[in-house]
Parts: structure tokens; sequence; C-alpha cells
């Protein structure tokens, strides 16, 4: 019970309001690549999409009032995620490494470009 | 002895034993949906025809589907606060507000793959249309999931049963929208 008692703790703040800054970011999301700069489209897509993601986990999840393990949950996953992108990564983005290449996207930009994984060799 | 469920009396985490099962599975959830677009990120920066590709896709109709996600997070958790103040009818309604955006959701998405398909663009026609048609697929079956399951957790909420559940689904159903969150600027602005 003592879940409960914590859960009718807290005061809800104002949904509606935090729904209008979540749409006023997404107007900023698209409007981003109009201005046709690759970085003010970086940040205006993935930047605000933080933002976004953070406002709804604080507000309507309730992230930040569960139990501290909670959140420490969720950052242990996406510290796996960073992990495996980074284990990953280099077998998928380059062409060759210790002792296995890709001879297709060194001789051809074409096949490079398409990620076409042919004639790899071990 | 008390006739409750466990699910909202028994608490071995300091919380109680539903909500500590929802954050299971959306912790679990997160490693499925980086998994895909960690391995998504680098193809695209590992290939430029990705660009090319995404080119085709529809901007609009993605910033559409993500103002029906955000205004249906925004009636979940409204059916949360409903659901505190003791008020099963209001969040039951809410709760439907919230069905009501999940359909809309994936009406707009059978419309939208269906222009794609029609354009030749299908699940095997590039590295970049395989992990479209999969993240958006696999998006889209959690979206139909959570509507099924608020369909069930408002026919008990109408009757101010089972109150608990709206809030368990509304955490489920805001993960869903922090996913599309990181969809849409992958899949319809990085171009």
């Amino acid at each position: 019970m003592a879940a409960h008692a914590h859960a009718a703790e807290h005061t809800h703040p104002n949904y509606v309001k935090i729904w209008a800054i979540l749409v006023v970011l997404l107007c900023v999301s698209v409007a981003g690549p109009m201005f046709g700069h690759k970085i003010v489209t970086l940040i205006t897509a993935f930047g605000v999409a933080g933002v976004k993601a953070y406002l709804v986990a604080k507000n309507f999840m309730h992230i930040n009032i569960e139990k501290r393990f909670i959140p420490y949950l969720v950052i242990t996953m996406l510290v796996f995620m960073l992990l495996f992108f980074a284990g990953a990564a280099p077998d998928v983005m380059k062409k060759e490494g210790t002792q296995w290449e890709k001879p297709s996207w060194k001789t051809s930009p074409a096949a490079s470009a398409a990620g076409s994984h042919e004639g790899a060799h071990p | 002895m008390s006739a409750r469920p466990i699910a909202t009396t028994r608490t071995t985490a300091g919380l109680a034993t539903g909500k500590l099962a929802v954050w299971w599975v959306i912790v679990s959830e997160i490693v499925i949906f980086g998994g895909l677009l960690g391995s998504y990120i680098m193809h695209r920066l590992a290939h430029d025809s990705f660009s090319a590709q995404a080119a085709h896709t529809n901007m609009w109709i993605g910033a559409f589907n993500t103002l029906v996600l955000l205004s249906s997070s925004l009636s979940a958790v409204l059916a949360h606060q409903a659901a505190e103040a003791g008020d099963g009818r209001k969040a039951a309604r809410l709760i439907w507000a919230t069905i009501a955006g999940a359909f809309t959701f994936l009406t707009v998405k059978g419309f939208e793959w269906t222009s794609e398909i029609h354009h030749g663009f299908t699940i095997t026609s590039s590295t970049f249309w395989s992990f479209y048609y999969t993240a958006a697929g696999l998006h889209a079956l959690h979206v139909l999931a959570g509507a099924i399951i608020m369909m069930f957790v408002a026919s008990s909420a109408a009757k101010n049963l089972e109150l608990h559940r709206v809030e368990l689904i509304g955490i489920y159903w805001h993960f869903v929208d922090v996913v599309w969150i990181f969809l849409f600027p992958l899949l319809y602005i990085a171009k």
C-alpha cells in the first residue's frame, strides 16, 4: 500500500500546457529542414526529439517521482544500447578491419553507397 | 482474506507489482527498439544511398501522426489523473479518446504504406525500406496491442473497477509515444 500512498502524494502538472509545448517542439522539428542547413536540421530533429522524450518521460510517465531504481534501470538499458552501437558500428561502417574486408566496397563506390555486402571476405 | 489482485497490493521492490512489471516490459523494449534504431543509424551514416531513399517518405504524414500520438498521450495522462481522483467513468472516456488516437494513427499508416507500396517501395526494395517497414511495423504492432489492452482497461474503469490499470497502460502508451518521437526524425526528417 506504500506504493499507492506514494502515487497519490504527487501533484499533477498542467498536462495541457506540456502537450502545447510538445506541439510547438514538433513544429520546430518540421521547420528545421526548411532552413537548408544540415547542422540546424540535426539539432531541430534529434535535439528536439531528445527534449520531447524527456518531457514525456518526466511529466506523463512520472519517471522523476518513481522509485530511484526505475530511472537507473532505464539508463542501464540506454548504456547497453550505446555499447551495442560501439561494438557493431565498425563492422557495419568500415570497409575493412582485423582479418576481414569487404572487397566490393573497396572496388565499387556504388556498392559502398548502397551497403551491398556481396563478396565480403571473413 | 482480501480479494484484491496482488498487482495492486503486493510490493517487493517498493512499488506495486503491476507497475514493476510494466517498467520491466518497457526497459526490455528499450533494448529491442534501441538495437533496431542503432542498427539503422549506423547503416544510415555509412551509406549515402539511404538519403536518396529517405527522400521518398512524406514528412507531413509523419508529423500528423506525431501530433496524433502526442495528443493521445495527453488523453492517457488525463485518464490517469481522473482514475487517481476515483472518477472511473471520466477515465474510461479519456481512454476511449486514446484508443481513437491509436486507430487514427494506424489508419494514416495504412494509407501511407499503401501509397508507398504502389510506388514500388516494398520491404525488399532496399536496405532503407527494409528498416523503414520493420521499425515502423514493429511500432505499429505496439500501437495495436496498446489499443486492444486499453479496450479492456476502459471497460473495467467505466465500472470504477481496477483503476490502477489506467496508470499502467498509460505508462506503456507514453513509451510507444517516445519511440515514435525518435522514429519520426530518423525516417521522415533526416534526408
